[in-house]
């Protein structure tokens, strides 16, 4: 979701980072530490205990506070399952929160502890050391305080799940000691296990903790808090991006039974009910005359057109190697290809919302908080209150995507601006409709990507001239201090930095001016890079006759993860096997976010010139696997989301409107599409990287490849549906 | 209007052409029937009516009157309970918010027809949208359901 690379162990914890409190009696051990950040001098927060990573109270609850929001990708289970290790936690005794408000504690060390995110498939990289030190450093308290109380050494009392006991036959639980370990010194020393000791990390018998509940019904989301008094709204939103409300008659809603307010916003015109049926009902009485003056009214026809034009004029250089232009010229064959990806939408299921509540000067807000931090400080703006009187409540949320991860804070903007505007008489919820959601913008961006490669006699690339155009996402936001020379990395990733051996590369990028709000889509740029690299390889191999993993295998001697990785893939799915007849195969391999994953897929050919995907072979090198089975989860849904998205998903506008504005036409992959998908993990004992997003790139350009290796066709517009009748 | 909803008949206070979802959510309080797209597309709304799976978010509340509603909250039942055994076994759900919507579907599926096929499978669970793509657990989960049920 977010783009960032992960740096290199950039965090070394020390003991003295720790903080240690008991607030008030009978809150138990509560522990914190804090993280070298730019914000350090910001002392408040810093002794609040109920801040903190762990808390263990006199119940014997451990409830830990996850730095990371969980979308559906489970990192609460991991965070839960690094502090359980060391900790010696029993599985039933484990509660995760959303933690907020606090960078020091949940600034994301993947990017340098400067912001709380969830996104780049960063949380376990960022969690890993963290809140594995916090779960010993609460052991270790709780057995300085157990051997103070038995009299007896520290080192002869053992901790197993939950349960502190001594040869003596005294035995104690963790909430037993709770108060007593709060009260014990900070050890200048904790240590943590070798991974020869992991009984939890790396388990298959560690299972997550949240899936009773999602099966029963039983999890709460965003759309489902309740609280007294509160009202729910529904917003009319411009009909075209960058309208602004011109006028509006608010008494055709205000007639609706059940609508209480109808208020003006900055993002549109809000109709508060006392439900959400009639908050919508009220919506579509509503009168509003829109100011278009500014709008964007070109349609996803006009864009490909201006795109394509674009595309032949050099771009701002990204990576340069060598001498593409000489080494072109002498070139003994050119291929060259234009490919075109239209706008993607998250379509999440649990559409977009928020709910906000004043009393005083303390503001609340509930959400799927993905970028605290900034949220925090919008809400407060609004309210005129400090960042630190609004209180982010963290709820899980149904999907995201990166969708909740938006710079200027949308959906919660809305919330805490329509509380605002009824005077703050009454909690408010902002509930998207599924139309919304649709319209509502923060798209994939569109992109064209134009590719010419050079080969000699014997088929070798001598040349590699990639050229892109599409808007960039971090251009216009705080982020846009991540560009580099005008080159924003989401639009480049997986080109720009691409593994391939090859002495003459140039990537370039051309970041067009669109008025449609773009954002990160479970896996950015690597969305679109992977599908063009992969096919272009492939097709490369293909023209000069070369089996496509041996062709890979060639130009990746420097790289033994993608190696390892692609052969891990290839053996088993037994890689130049006979397929039965009329089964056609391909493969795609590529690194994001630290993961490298390979991907095979098995196709048939449909009667009527469509293609079914019977069975995907994945192999993935993500470092530690955490949760090894939570990583072949995430395999599975990437490739499902992945391939989704290359048959048929396309958000297109016309005239500047959104043409899709439901699933009945924007299309997710549904049951009978989905393939049988055999996960592999590469073995490894390096730190993790993340897996929410690598799944997804090479499901789309393996799929390709197969369809290629079956009739030659190579599909270069996306969707399928829209490619394969080009 | 009166609702028998979970074996419980309530009287419900709302606009007839309430759809029935927003009556079990907003009006009775039971949220464990979720909203995804307010026009039968996504399946995460599903009720059973009658032991029938239906979309409530387009049913109209003066059909339902005189049935039987059955949210997530009151699916009982060996067969219910082998479908959110398997779930929790297999580790099914990721965000989770499709999964009231299937587990009422696959239990519907799964009460009709004890041993189904994948082409069964998934000619019943078409209409349930699943965004994080948990599809093929579902498919392993239902079949794990039907093994223990015999």
């Amino acid at each position: 979701m977010l783009p960032f690379k992960l740096k290199p162990e950039i965090f070394k914890p020390s003991r003295r980072q720790f903080l240690v409190g008991a607030a008030v009696a009978g809150a138990g051990l509560s522990i914190s530490f804090r993280v070298p950040s730019a914000r350090a001098e910001d002392a408040k927060a810093e002794l609040d205990p109920f801040n903190g990573y762990v808390t263990i109270s006199p119940d014997n609850i451990v409830t830990i506070r996850s730095a990371h929001m969980d979308m559906g990708q489970g990192c609460y289970f991991g965070i839960a399952t690094l502090v359980a290790e060391e900790l010696e936690a029993d599985r039933d005794q484990l509660r995760v929160e959303g933690g907020a408000g606090n960078i020091k504690y949940y600034g994301n060390l993947a990017f340098g502890g400067a912001m709380q995110a969830t996104g780049g498939s960063t949380a376990m990289f960022s969690s890993f050391d963290r809140y594995r030190n916090a779960g010993a450093l609460a052991r270790t308290m709780l057995v300085n305080a157990a051997a103070k109380q038995w009299n007896v050494p520290a080192s002869e009392i053992t901790v197993e799940k939950g349960v502190l006991s001594h040869a003596s036959g005294k035995r104690g639980t963790f909430g037993e000691f709770a108060d007593a370990a709060a009260k014990e010194e900070v050890p200048a020393e904790i240590a943590l296990k070798p991974r020869q000791q992991w009984k939890l990390i790396g388990s298959e018998d560690f299972r997550r903790l949240d899936s009773r509940e999602k099966a029963t019904g039983k999890q709460d989301y965003t759309i489902d808090v309740k609280l007294p008094g509160m009202l729910t709204a529904v917003v009319a939103h411009p009909p075209v991006f960058g309208a602004k409300v011109k006028s509006f008659d608010p008494a055709p809603a205000k007639a609706v039974k059940g609508v209480v307010d109808v208020v003006q916003i900055s993002r549109g015109v809000a109709v508060v009910a006392d439900n959400t049926w009639a908050a919508m009902k009220g919506r579509d009485a509503l009168k509003v005359e829109w100011d278009d003056s500014a709008a964007e009214k070109r349609g996803s026809t006009d864009l490909f057109a201006d795109y394509l034009k674009q595309a032949d004029a050099p771009g701002t250089v990204a990576a340069n190697r060598g001498d593409v232009d000489g080494a072109m010229t002498k070139a003994a064959k050119v291929i060259e290809a234009t490919y075109q990806f239209p706008y993607l939408a998250h379509a999440a299921l649990e559409p977009m919302n928020a709910v906000a509540r004043k009393n005083g000067d303390v503001l609340e807000v509930w959400g799927g908080h993905q970028m605290p931090d900034i949220y925090q400080g919008a809400a407060a703006q609004i309210a005129g209150l400090k960042p630190e009187n609004v209180q982010l409540h963290v709820m899980k949320t149904g999907g995201s995507f990166g969708r909740r991860a938006v710079a200027d804070s949308d959906v919660i903007v809305e919330a805490v601006e329509t509380a605002k505007a009824i005077g703050w008489k009454a909690p408010v919820k902002v509930q998207w409709t599924r139309e919304d959601d649709m319209r509502g913008g923060r798209y994939r961006p569109l992109f064209v990507h134009k590719v010419k490669v050079g080969l000699d006699e014997a088929g070798n690339i001598v040349a590699w001239q990639h050229r892109q155009v599409g808007q960039s996402i971090m251009a216009g936001t705080p982020f846009e201090a991540m560009m580099k020379d005008g080159v924003d990395p989401t639009s480049v990733e997986g080109v720009s930095d691409q593994p391939y051996a090859m002495s003459n590369f140039r990537s370039e990028v051309v970041n067009a001016k669109v008025g449609v709000p773009v954002l990160w889509w479970r896996s950015v740029g690597h969305t679109h890079t992977a599908y063009v690299m992969e096919t272009m390889i492939d097709d490369i191999a293909q023209q000069t006759g070369k089996d496509p993993i041996d062709f890979r295998r060639a130009l990746l001697k420097d790289h033994p993860r993608h190696l390892a990785t692609l052969n891990l893939a290839a053996e088993k799915a037994e890689w130049g096997k006979e397929m039965p007849k009329g089964t056609f195969r391909g493969v795609a391999l590529h690194e994001s976010f630290g993961t490298v994953v390979a991907e095979i897929a098995d196709i048939t050919l449909e009667d009527k010139g469509g293609i079914k995907v019977e069975r995907v072979v994945c192999a993935v090198d993500c470092g530690t696997a955490i949760n090894p089975d939570q990583v072949r989860a995430q395999m599975e849904g990437g490739i499902g989301f992945g391939l989704g998205s290359i048959l048929h998903e396309e958000l297109t506008l016309t005239k500047g409107q959104v043409d899709q504005t439901n699933y009945d036409a924007y299309l997710p992959l549904r049951i009978e599409e989905m393939p049988k998908v055999e996960v592999h993990i590469v073995p490894s004992d390096e730190k993790p990287s993340g897996v929410g997003e690598p799944g997804v790139p090479p499901i789309g350009p393996a799929v390709a490849n197969a369809l290629a290796s079956a009739n030659g066709k190579r599909v270069r517009i996306l969707p399928f549906a829209k490619g394969l009748s080009a | 209007m009166k609702l028998d909803i979970n074996g419980q008949v309530r009287e419900v206070d709302a606009d007839p052409d309430m759809p029935l979802l927003w009556a079990i959510r907003d009006v009775v309080g039971l949220t464990g029937t979720k909203f995804g797209c307010g026009m039968a597309q996504c399946g995460a709304c599903t009720v059973l009516q009658d032991g029938v799976p239906v979309r409530s978010c387009i049913t109209a509340l003066s059909d339902a009157e005189g049935t039987k509603i059955t949210t997530i909250e009151g699916l009982n039942g060996k067969v219910a309970e082998a479908v959110q055994t398997a779930w929790t076994q297999l580790d099914v759900p990721q965000c989770g918010y499709c999964q009231s919507g299937q587990v009422i579907a696959a239990t519907a599926l799964l009460t009709d027809n004890p041993k189904p096929t994948d082409a069964d499978i998934d000619a019943a669970m078409s209409g349930n949208l699943c965004r994080c793509a948990t599809y093929h657990r579902i498919r392993a989960g239902i079949h794990e359901a039907a093994k223990t049920l015999g």
